[in-house]
């Protein structure tokens, strides 16, 4: 058969390897070949067509015979259905372009929020450390606050006799009925300690507080850097994130295999925060761990981390779930943290690490330091912090009455906050300069640029500095007595000298920063990671300078989300694997894990542990997501509704009480300032009732309907309310840290006293008698006592007239199903949601 | 006149501002680039619904002279907004996307059976990929008569979308 000119038809392919023709829209002659083409090649009802049509269109038309007249009408069927093929798969097309878009600005949602969220812990931890540096107290009363707030231990003599007595002292009843352990541990106990989670049961603390202990032990000995090897076993497999939940890793085990001699295990950090289930997640890590010391191994996160757990409610899952002993498992485990191994290494060429890298990452440094001296990535006061601090002690002792006002205090100037401790990227400060103290009076304090002081701001006085070294002694000594040295080097066994500083180094602490809280980029270079507030952004290039330093083969990390579980960057070279399926909401994205085989070729393996979603199409998932997402959203929206109408009202110079589209999008922008894509958000945030014909909005009537329900407290004036809603996550943070002995209780006054602290930090104007009358409306039974749960309530009932969509609510709580919440205050477990999407800003 | 043209200026500058949402969804390292593979979902998200052979000419026009893989913002923006202005590439209305299934469905049942969907559409027109064809399928098939009530289906679907 011969077809003429089209059977060169280019037939390109495009990116995704999809057929596609270049047609213009119109099916002239070339198309009909092409038609004719395949006609011929597919059994379809069509083939009964013989040769006779092999042809150009016009010529199976001029035939005047019977037959052609059949064939005609069957060219002319063919024709017919192509054409309507290509108009069902052109409308399809845009339908799931439609569908995708969606699915990324839900994503952009989530991800601004939950990085908004991550800022706000930055900017907090300024204010703490600055408070520390230059507070003075003017009381024993307000002393032993700020002491309570910074080192969250309670007085000096708590920590010592605890200690000692972590597990033994506490007895098990005879009515307990959840799983118990022996230890040495064997295999049988941490596969029975899986089983009892899956049903629901909890370990006692007994054995958590017991289990912590020789996990801590055995952390110890363990170097930074753990070398792997695929002789022994055959495969390794790595997972990532699983963020307390337990479902995940429940199938990962059950997909892949326990953990056993021949099957390697590799976690790769952020066990606990957001899901409900940390402490499980980390008794059955802690547990196989144990049990097959050379086969499973554990790698450091960014949210092993006490500071952080503050805020993402590991800290609220423990003193819920352990009401009496929650506050010594969390000390313990501040301690755990610190002592978890850096990264892991496989058959020296594959690095395994939570965050990535950053262009001053160095490997052998990394190997050698105590890496127990980085207690937490948010707070952390180096070595030569207290060098300035001791210079400046004996420097500034007759000037302590004449040392500055408090930035923090009502005064003519405003001044910038300190430089947080999470940025780098200055490189070490000059000789000379100040790095302790981020401000003189009169000198603005910016944010770290080139040659700008850049050291952390240096928290604690000099109570707290003894104290900090005390704890550090009574480590030492307790490893000198165990015939243990810390960190990477070789052991000798011999104690210590007490003159060893208890501080890292600068240089030791942005290392370890750098590699639990980085994220890779497409650009090339290396920046400020200003999304995350800690870390930095690290381009190709600095992927394959270390790589190639170290002779590598490529990078595993985890950190950041992604919707199918796993992303390849940097030609490959870098790896990121998540393991927390449906994070942000059910349907949002899929978990993975990776198996390394002695070719070191990385194998994927995807899931979703729940399967409801299976069941779901596309576009019901996406739906759902996006559901939660503008839930999120609406209520930022509702935090900041003061500021909006200000916004507003400078659009409506008429006064006319609308807006028109564009500039609704402007106002919102300015208000929130998230970078969202508003104007694609509009019709699902803003296209109700209130809009005009000409989609003008009556903004007044849009702001009262982001929240329908009044606050329950008459005495309380909506704007305030709005400004402590708008703070509570972190109002929540400062209650718990305020609340050091987990009581779940503040009195009245440190309330006040916080409160004015942190108003005036955060540039949030509240009267005084306010937040007194506000304090004492709170104290329900009058015995000067805050219940913080109470106080968060307020902000629940808020939250939940939100995601009712205006109905007055009643029932459950806003965390009920959505996770979408800017903060842990919706009690249920609520998480800064984020979005959907490859990488980060 | 005057008003005339502050009206299009309005109009125009209305239209940038919707592109550059559109485009920086996709913008993920904030230097005004997006991979050409994301160029037809920010089209269509737009409201257009080329073909994808108008989707590579149209890439063509907006690539740079060596395609880095990459389209750059100033080239796509004034490109884009010609498109939407001469409203070209307009979505097909609904009843045309029925009777187009209905030719299809040639015995004119009301269905079409999985088989005959996944051959046209993988074999005709501008055939889908693997991965699409199954996403419409999950959407699309109704699993206790393996087929494809089609009516349904567009009906559903245009709901969806508003």
């Amino acid at each position: 058969m011969e077809l003429s000119g089209g059977d060169t038809w280019p037939l390109t392919q495009d990116r995704w390897g999809r057929r596609c023709h270049r047609t213009r829209g119109q099916f002239g002659p070339f198309a009909l070949v092409l038609c004719l083409h395949l006609l011929i090649q597919a059994p379809s009802p069509f083939a009964l067509l013989g040769p006779a049509v092999a042809s150009c269109g016009g010529f199976a038309r001029t035939m005047g015979s019977g037959t052609s007249t059949q064939h005609h009408l069957a060219f002319q069927n063919a024709e017919k259905a192509f054409r309507a093929a290509a108009l069902i798969q052109r409308w399809y097309r845009r339908h799931a372009a439609r569908l995708e878009m969606r699915r990324r600005c839900t994503w952009s949602i989530f991800q601004s929020i939950e990085y908004a969220g991550q800022q706000d812990q930055g900017k907090l931890h300024d204010f703490f450390s600055y408070l520390m540096d230059h507070f003075t107290p003017s009381s024993h009363n307000e002393r032993d606050f700020l002491n309570r707030m910074f080192t969250g231990e309670g007085l000096p003599q708590d920590s010592e006799t605890e200690r000692c007595s972590d597990y033994e002292s506490v007895e098990v009843p005879d009515s307990y009925v959840g799983p118990r352990l022996s230890f040495p541990l064997l295999p049988a106990h941490a596969t029975a300690l899986v089983e009892a989670f899956r049903l629901r049961q909890q370990l006692h603390a007994r054995y958590v507080l017991h289990l912590l202990h020789e996990a801590k032990k055995h952390l110890v000995q363990l170097p930074n850097i753990t070398r792997v090897s695929t002789c022994y076993s055959e495969e390794v497999t790595v997972c990532g994130d699983l963020h307390g939940q337990l479902d995940d890793l429940i199938f990962i085990f059950y997909k892949n295999g326990l953990p056993s001699p021949e099957r390697v295990y590799v976690f790769n950090g952020d066990f606990v925060d957001r899901g409900k289930d940390s402490v499980e997640i980390l008794m059955v890590l802690f547990a196989f761990m144990l049990v097959y010391p050379k086969e499973f191994h554990l790698n450091r996160g960014n949210h092993e981390d006490h500071m952080v757990n503050l805020r993402y409610g590991f800290t609220k899952e423990v003193m819920n779930k352990y009401k009496i002993h929650g506050k010594k498992i969390l000390r313990t485990l501040q301690d755990v943290f610190r002592w978890l191994p850096l990264a892991t290494l496989v058959d020296e060429k594959v690095l395994i690490l939570h965050g990535g890298v950053s262009d001053t990452t160095d490997l052998e440094l990394l190997d050698k330091l105590d890496r127990h001296k980085i207690v937490s990535a948010l707070w952390c006061k180096t070595r030569e912090a207290s060098a300035q601090q001791a210079e400046e002690k004996d420097d500034a002792r007759p000037g302590a009455a004449e040392r500055p006002v408090p930035w923090f205090l009502p005064q003519t100037e405003r001044r910038a906050p300190p430089p947080s401790p999470l940025r780098p990227g200055c490189g070490a400060p000059p000789a000379g300069r100040s790095c302790g103290a981020p401000c003189g009076p009169g000198a603005p304090c910016a944010p770290c640029g080139p040659g700008a002081p850049c050291a952390p701001c240096s928290p604690g006085g000099a109570g707290l500095a003894r104290q900090a070294r005390r704890s550090e002694d009574l480590e030492l000594e307790r490893r000198g007595r165990a015939g243990l040295r810390g960190g990477g080097a070789a052991g000798h066994g011999a104690p210590l000298p007490a003159a060893e500083p208890p501080e890292p180094t600068q240089q030791e602490w942005r290392q370890v920063v750098d590699i639990l809280w980085s994220d890779p980029m497409a650009q090339e270079g290396c920046r400020a990671n200003t999304g995350r507030g800690g870390g930095c952004y690290f381009g190709p290039d600095v992927t394959e300078r270390l790589l190639q330093k170290h002779n590598l083969q490529f990078l595993i990390r985890s950190h950041e989300c992604k919707p199918e579980g796993y992303e390849f960057c940097h030609s490959r070279k870098v790896l990121t694997i998540f393991s927390a399926s449906n994070y942000y909401e059910v349907g949002s994205n899929r978990g993975a894990y990776v198996k390394l085989g002695p070719a070191l070729t990385p194998h994927i393996v995807q899931y979703q542990a729940n399967k409801a979603t299976c069941t779901l199409t596309m576009r019901q998932r996406i739906s759902r997501v996006e559901e939660s997402a503008l839930r999120a959203l609406r209520e930022k929206l509702f935090a900041h509704s003061s500021d909006l109408l200000g916004e507003f009202k400078k659009y409506d110079a008429g006064q006319t009480g609308r807006v028109a589209p564009s500039d609704w999008a402007a106002a919102v922008e300015a208000a929130l300032r998230l970078r969202l894509p508003w104007r694609l958000l509009r019709p699902q945030l803003a296209g109700g009732a209130e809009a005009d014909g000409d989609g003008a909005l009556h903004y007044r009537a849009w702001l009262a309907g982001l929240a329908q329900a009044p606050p329950s407290r008459e005495n309380i004036q909506s704007s305030l309310l709005e400004k402590l809603y708008r703070n509570r996550s972190d109002l929540e943070t400062i209650f718990r840290i305020i609340d050091s002995d987990h009581s779940g209780f503040i009195s009245l006054d440190e309330f006040r006293q916080t409160w004015r602290l942190f108003s005036s930090h955060m540039n949030v104007d509240v009267a005084d008698d306010c937040i007194c009358d506000l304090a004492r409306s709170i104290d329900f039974n009058k015995d000067g006592l805050i219940d913080i749960n109470e106080f968060l309530e307020a902000f629940r009932l808020v939250e939940q007239s939100c995601s009712d969509g205006g109905n007055a609510g009643a029932g459950a709580g806003a965390g009920a199903g959505a996770r979408a919440g800017a903060g842990a205050g919706a009690g249920a477990g609520a998480r800064a949601g984020a979005g959907v999407g490859a990488g980060a800003r | 006149m005057a008003d005339d043209r502050d009206r299009e200026e309005a109009v125009v500058a209305e239209l940038h501002k919707k592109i550059k949402d559109a485009f920086e969804v996709f913008d993920h390292e904030s230097n005004n680039t997006v991979d050409v593979r994301e160029i037809g979902t920010i089209m269509r998200s737009l409201g257009c619904c080329p073909s994808e052979g108008e989707l590579h000419d149209l890439i063509a026009e907006v690539e740079d002279e060596e395609p880095t893989g990459y389209i750059r913002f100033e080239k796509f923006l004034p490109v884009m907004t010609e498109i939407l202005l001469q409203r070209r590439y307009r979505p097909v209305p609904e009843d045309i996307l029925l009777r187009a299934f209905e030719v299809l469905d040639s015995t004119k049942r009301g269905f079409l059976t999985k088989e005959e969907l996944v051959k046209y559409m993988t074999e005709e027109g501008e055939p889908f990929s693997q991965e699409e064809m199954e996403e419409m399928l999950s959407a699309a098939i109704d699993p206790d008569s393996n087929s494809i009530h089609y009516r349904d289906y567009i009906t559903m679907m245009v709901i969806d979308e508003h």
